[in-house]
């Protein structure tokens, strides 16, 4: 499951929805929004995305995460709107019957996310400035 | 032909409107882009960018119709 979310992510309620009978690993990975960047002192940031667009490439990632690693379940739900430091931006989490392709497939996962769905942060810095990062 | 674009990010910002529907005679997004980078004064490049058209990434030369909702998109920074 792909989801956009303008709400507080609930982690413990995404573990339990990977839980399989034939799982003996699970991996997630948590992306915090962390206070600096490039040097320079973070306050908050904003995420826009184009939910149409993302929500199809979300769902293509899992799909091909599935298809190239041996797991049994995998979630990704990114966050959207305004979030403070320490905020739970994106959590991924895959279950599988070994920890090798839970790891493999977590990592692509979030790299795929990073690079493909149309999500957008705009950074609001110390000094009153704020820009969108567009790497 | 009539086209609806979405703005996002830095492009929204600099168009002022998250939306607008244009009247125009480009007939691909490449051409449409440049059109609308003159009349907004976008920094980036079309290189730079991606295209949507209809909730897909599409290539930048493909012929648009009337009617189809066409997205830049800049390079993308979720995570």
């Amino acid at each position: 499951m792909f989801r956009l979310s303008d709400d507080t992510i609930d982690a413990a309620t995404l573990t339990r929805g990977l839980a399989h009978t034939r799982a003996g690993a699970c991996v997630a990975f948590e992306g915090w929004v962390r206070d600096h960047n490039d040097g320079r002192r973070v306050l908050r940031l904003d995420y826009q995305a184009y939910t149409a667009l993302a929500q199809t490439q979300g769902e293509r990632i899992l799909a091909e995460a599935r298809e190239k690693f041996a797991i049994l379940d995998a979630c990704c739900v990114h966050r959207v709107g305004a979030l403070a430091i320490g905020d739970l931006a994106v959590w991924v989490g895959v279950s599988a019957a070994h920890r090798g392709a839970a790891f493999d497939a977590c990592r692509y996962i979030i790299d795929a996310v990073k690079s493909r769905v149309p999500i957008w942060k705009n950074e609001h810095y110390a000094d009153g400035e704020s820009g969108w990062l567009h790497p | 032909m009539k086209y609806r674009l979405l703005y996002f990010a830095s492009l929204r910002d600099r168009a002022g409107v998250d939306s607008e529907t244009v009247e125009s005679f480009a007939a691909d997004a490449r051409n449409l882009y440049a059109e609308l980078r003159a009349r907004h004064g976008f920094a980036m490049d079309a290189d730079c960018l991606r295209v949507a058209i209809n909730g897909e990434f599409a290539a930048w030369d493909r012929a648009l119709a009337d009617g189809d909702e066409i997205v830049f998109i800049p390079p993308v920074s979720g995570g």
